[in-house]
């Protein structure tokens, strides 16, 4: 059953980011504008292309962590994602 | 840490073929557990349909679902398993873990079909399912500008689904001609529901303009896309937009099912009546053997989970309503091959491997999946050719290798606590 939507607060890239409850963290990104959610190997900013897990181009760092696929991760209170 | 588990069916997918499935296994009196890597059951189609309370077909799946003694473990993604121990290697977030199971039903579903073309690596540039996806994920689209191109019926589908959310689509470009498509009698806008469940189809086509023999051959902006180049015939413009939605329809994902080593036809699992595969415990539905939208892959996991429970005279009673769903699929298929020009569209600096930034005219002029691997890289990142895999299939005729494990990266500790993994780091 759907409850009033809650709301997350988070971190991309140091700044602080209110999302409702359910959003991913790939569309938390975008929403902050942040059109760099890594850079390739040749330092192209990319943004996610498949949005389901397949691509990894969506690849981000969450708590220190390396190489979430930012896709397939909802929101949390008190996360921290980097970019780039 | 590590646990053991055993559960007497495993379903890997959490999708409309998985949940069927599970269900009908689970009401037979089995012990089921379903995996799926991402964070709620639902699979693309249903994503976000979970909490809904609208009285669709999907709320109904849900909530026989919810009521079925099944296991749902989301966030897993399966990295390695062994067809004979009939053991399952999966990765969480927070740990690695083992499944034992007596019976595995494979419903990894399919991911879209990308071509490159110059441009197509530029922020906002995504796949008509992957826009989707992050619509249904929370990303507000209220006034913006959407190019829905590529082929196939989830053009449409994903178009109405933007306009409902606000967004302006200007253009929906179908690379197919208007006589392959009308030849087949598909009347997409009837059967667009079973594939899709799109609703307020009619209003998309009406108030955007959906025009066939039109593709998107480049995409251009400086840090992001500001306007996609759209071609039909000799008619080239530049549509200004903020994303541009380009996918080349469905392929099955089948990585899983072949390190499972189940036989695969024409690029799709083979599956018998009882959807079994080569592997005498290995079950697969929906649309990993072929693609075939929502009523295919319904029927077919009802049609696993009834047999994968010993029940196959219910499950024989199902082969009618399936054989129609299949027939419709074939028909998809054909009215929507692709058009040989759509080989011209990559240029020589346009990036074909994304993880690897592996341009095409280095690719070009090599003969094999394998030389291009050792001396590119091309198809060695993260996706491990996933992406890439199917575009060189389409543009020079490679055919993937075979499948290693592990099938998706995993964390180092992963590897070395996985029983068969372990002995390959050591040599």
């Amino acid at each position: 059953m759907r409850s009033m939507p809650e709301i997350i607060t988070f971190s991309i890239n140091g700044s602080p980011v209110r999302v409702s409850g359910g959003t991913s963290v790939a569309t938390a990104i975008l929403i902050s504008g942040e059109t760099a959610f890594r850079r390739s190997v040749s330092g192209e900013p990319r943004t996610p292309l498949c949005g389901m897990g397949v691509c990894f181009e969506c690849r981000v760092t969450i708590n220190g962590l390396q190489h979430c696929l930012s896709c397939q991760t909802v929101c949390q209170d008190g996360m921290e994602v980097q970019t780039g | 840490m590590k646990r053991r588990q055993f559960a007497s069916v495993v379903v890997v997918g959490a999708g409309p073929a998985g949940l069927a499935a599970a269900i009908r296994a689970s009401e037979s009196g089995r012990q089921v557990t379903v995996l799926d890597d991402n964070p709620s059951a639902g699979g693309q189609i249903w994503r976000g349909e979970k909490d809904r309370r609208s009285g669709n077909d999907a709320s109904a799946w849900f909530q026989k679902f919810r009521t079925c003694p099944a296991e749902m473990i989301t966030g897993a993604r399966l990295i390695h398993g062994d067809p004979e121990r009939r053991i399952l290697s999966v990765e969480t977030r927070q740990e690695f873990f083992e499944i034992g199971y007596d019976k595995l039903i494979l419903a990894t579903g399919a991911r879209e079909f990308f071509l490159p073309f110059p441009g197509w690596t530029l922020p906002n540039v995504m796949g008509v399912g992957g826009l989707q996806a992050l619509v249904k994920s929370g990303l507000p689209v209220d006034g913006k500008r959407i190019v829905v191109a590529g082929t196939g019926p989830l053009l449409l589908a994903a178009a109405a689904y933007f306009r409902k959310h606000g967004a302006i689509v200007p253009v929906i470009a179908e690379q197919a001609e208007w006589r392959s498509v009308a030849g087949f009698g598909i009347r997409l806008s009837k059967n667009l529901g079973k594939l899709f469940q799109a609703r307020s189809l009619r209003l998309a086509l009406r108030s955007s303009r959906y025009t066939f023999s039109t593709w998107v051959e480049a995409a251009h902006g400086k840090d992001r896309l500001e306007n996609a180049q759209v071609r039909t015939g000799a008619k080239v413009w530049r549509e200004p937009c903020d994303y541009l939605a380009v996918g080349y329809g469905l392929k099955p994902n089948i990585e899983l099912p072949v390190l499972m080593g189940c036989r695969t036809q024409s690029g799709v699992v083979a599956v018998d009546e009882f959807q079994q595969t080569s592997q005498e415990h290995i079950y697969c539905a929906g649309e990993c053997t072929g693609i075939g939208g929502v009523d295919k892959s319904l029927i077919e996991g009802e049609i696993t989970g009834l047999a994968a429970a010993g029940l196959k005279d219910s499950a024989r009673r199902l082969f009618a309503k399936r054989r129609k769903t299949r027939q419709f699929a074939n028909v998809l298929d054909r009215a929507f091959a692709l058009r040989p020009e759509l080989r011209q569209l990559p240029l020589d600096g346009t990036i074909v491997c994304r993880c690897e930034d592996v341009r095409w005219g280095r690719l070009r002029p090599m003969n094999s999946w394998r030389s291009a691997k050792l001396e590119s890289r091309c198809g060695m990142g993260p996706c491990q050719g996933r992406v890439c895999g199917q575009i060189l299939e389409f543009l020079l005729g490679w055919h993937p290798e075979s499948v290693r494990p592990p099938v998706f990266p995993a964390r180092l500790e992963s590897l070395t606590q996985d029983s068969e993994m372990k002995e390959s780091l050591r040599t």
